[in-house]
């Protein structure tokens, strides 16, 4: 029990410690990759979790995005101030839309629907103000014109890689956070039956509204980040329908009932999607997503758990083959 | 107000009505499917998108005419439907509805990065030339008006085959009482089968009309497919009438939003309306009130 509890600290270290012992750009660019958008599959899955299947993150990415490299090239205004603004923003719109759903019990394939609505709505208002947003073109945040710490701009590898590592961690800290909370078992109570749990005295709308803004929350944070990083956003990589069939693949690939599973499914498509690039160049375009395509069809009809959900159920059945009486797994 | 004012006003609503036309098409196959079988196809706009190649393909390589194009793109969307059903939906009959919706999900990348692959990233067109209709100053595409009209006897033949043969009656049935019907002796995995191919080739009849519109690429699909799924829910999953209603509603907003300013916001426009109206008439435009 005694390494259990340490392997974390010491995976934590290990990781810490990596990009000053080992820096090739390269790799690092990758690994700063995977870590921001694990973080963005996590806030996904503090949803997805509870059966809230939202096709509406690839909105709050962009509106994560958009907010903080508009107000900076607009305004001036530093990412330090425009990243709170533009997550306030993201939680704004989740509330206004999903108060009502959650009120009306709108739920299952319309629930999806209408998150779908949602994020076609923000893909179309960054195209069509154009005038500011540089429309379909993409947009560029202005290259830093003093401080780059205030401009929150990096040349460094290392500084990159150590950001997204210290907000990685945060999105597991939030998750253990949450698992460890009350709503949890009142989150799971309402995906198992919603009449039943609002029977037994738990406020639905309120819990699900609760995780919508933390997850709102988080989606937009890791928009900014990755617009940060990258200083390049377009409607089709930040906001728009194929970022949240990615998101929700990725987390359905590694498995969103455990906590490291969005991460799993984030190493294995950038991973996926890298090696491929290498090894076919030009020529894998599409091979990717075809790829990725095949296996969600497989994962969810083999493998519903995910990969990572999958392995941590047969190590607990096996090991304790007699836990059948103590409240399962989270699932 | 301007005489010239109103004239373009009257071509935008007679232009939303047109447009409606060709939507209410879209909405009338993937409501076949949700009414049924109770499963979204979110991946449906990328079969029209297969069907479209398909039409340029046969017109423009093998030189086939269009009329003989259009029934083999029928058809073969039609098994690709069926085959849709058979590898994924059918294995996830008893799954979380979440999960069907999810691996169709999949479907659409698969669709769309196969075309990528195979067809690759250019716009192509079928290189035919409706001619533009001209009315009192006034401009329609035949090309929509062609689609309008196919749209409405569309309708008519599905409304027919639904209530006067045996496997329509059959299929209404099921989407009442999936249960009973399979004790009454009807063979529940052959009318879903059928329905699949059904909806396939509702689809691949969109794609034929739609390719004389719209220029063809791999993610034409995401033009039309989330506008798709929205009229659907705003009618009422499995509702026909209210589908066809919903597209008309939505293609005006779309129309007459784009007059005023960009098309863009007119897509806004109806994006808003439809979240709007998910919360006044959760069931749809036409339901009944409980």
């Amino acid at each position: 029990m005694k390494l259990r509890q340490l392997s974390p600290w010491m995976a934590g270290v290990a990781l810490i410690a990596l990009p000053f012992v080992y820096r090739d750009p390269y790799h690092l660019h990758i690994l700063i990759l995977i870590l921001i958008w694990s973080f963005a599959y996590t806030s996904w899955s503090m949803m997805g979790r509870f059966g809230l299947v939202s096709l509406g993150h690839g909105g709050f990415m962009g509106v994560g995005a958009y907010v903080t490299a508009l107000l900076w090239n607009h305004l001036g205004v530093t990412p330090w101030v425009g990243i709170p603004i533009a997550m306030a923003a993201a939680a704004v719109l989740a509330v206004i839309v999903a108060y009502p759903c959650f009120r009306f019990r709108i739920t299952g394939h319309y629930f999806v629907l209408v998150t779908l609505a949602l994020s076609g709505i923000v893909l179309q208002v960054i195209t069509a103000t154009r005038d500011y947003t540089g429309g379909s073109l993409g947009y560029t945040p202005d290259r830093t014109k003093g401080s780059h710490l205030l401009a929150l701009q990096f040349d460094d590898k290392v500084t990159w890689y150590l950001i997204a590592l210290g907000v990685w961690a945060l999105g597991l800290a939030v998750w253990r956070w949450v698992d460890g909370s009350m709503d949890r078992y009142a989150l799971e109570a309402i995906s198992e039956d919603e009449d039943a749990a609002a029977a037994a005295g738990v406020n639905v709308t309120v819990e699900k509204l609760k995780i919508t803004v933390i997850s709102a929350l988080m989606t937009s944070l890791a928009g900014a980040l990755y617009c940060q990083y990258q200083m390049f956003i377009s409607p089709d990589t930040v906001s728009g329908i194929s970022v949240s069939l990615q998101m929700v693949f990725a987390a359905i690939v590694g498995g969103l009932y455990v906590s490291l599973g969005p991460t799993v499914g984030a190493v294995i498509t950038i991973l996926l999607a890298e090696v491929l690039r290498i090894g076919f160049g030009t020529k894998a375009v599409g091979w990717d997503n075809l790829v990725y395509g095949v296996l969600l069809v497989v994962f969810i009809i083999f493998l519903p758990k995910g990969i990572l959900g999958s392995m941590v159920e047969k190590l607990k059945t096996q090991a304790k083959p007699l836990t059948s009486r103590r409240p399962s797994a989270p699932h | 107000m301007t005489d010239i004012f109103d004239i373009y006003l009257l071509e935008a609503v007679v232009n939303g009505i047109l447009l409606g036309g060709v939507l209410a098409l879209l909405a009338l196959g993937l409501n076949l499917i949700f009414g049924v079988i109770d499963v979204t196809w979110i991946c449906y706009a990328e079969l029209v998108m297969i069907g479209m190649y398909g039409m340029y393909y046969l017109v423009q390589y093998f030189g086939l005419p269009y009329y003989l194009a259009a029934p083999l793109t029928i058809l073969l969307v039609a098994a690709l439907g069926a085959l849709l059903h058979l590898l994924v939906i059918a294995p996830l009959l008893s799954a979380p509805p979440i999960n069907q919706l999810l691996a169709t999900g999949g479907v659409l990348f698969v669709l769309q990065s196969f075309a990528t692959v195979a067809f690759g990233i250019d716009f192509r067109n079928i290189g035919i030339r409706l001619p533009v209709l001209q009315f009192a100053e006034m401009h329609f595409s035949y090309a929509r008006l062609l689609a309008f009209g196919a749209a409405l006897t569309g309708m008519v033949l599905v409304y027919l085959f639904m209530t006067r043969t045996y496997v329509g009656t059959a299929i209404r049935a099921i989407a009442q009482d999936r249960q009973i019907m399979a004790l009454m002796g009807v063979d529940t995995r052959r009318i879903y089968l059928i329905t699949s191919a059904l909806g396939g080739a509702l689809a691949g009849f969109a794609s034929c009309l739609l390719v004389l519109q719209y220029d063809i690429h791999p993610f034409v699909g995401l033009s039309f497919g989330p506008i798709t799924f929205l009229i659907c829910v705003l009618g009422g999953l499995g509702n026909f009438v209210g589908g066809f209603v919903a597209a008309f509603v939505f293609a005006e907003i779309i129309s007459l939003g784009g007059l005023f300013s960009d098309l863009e916001w007119g897509y806004v426009l109806a994006f808003a309306f439809f979240i709007v109206m998910m919360f006044i008439r959760p069931a749809g435009l036409l339901a009944r009130r409980r």
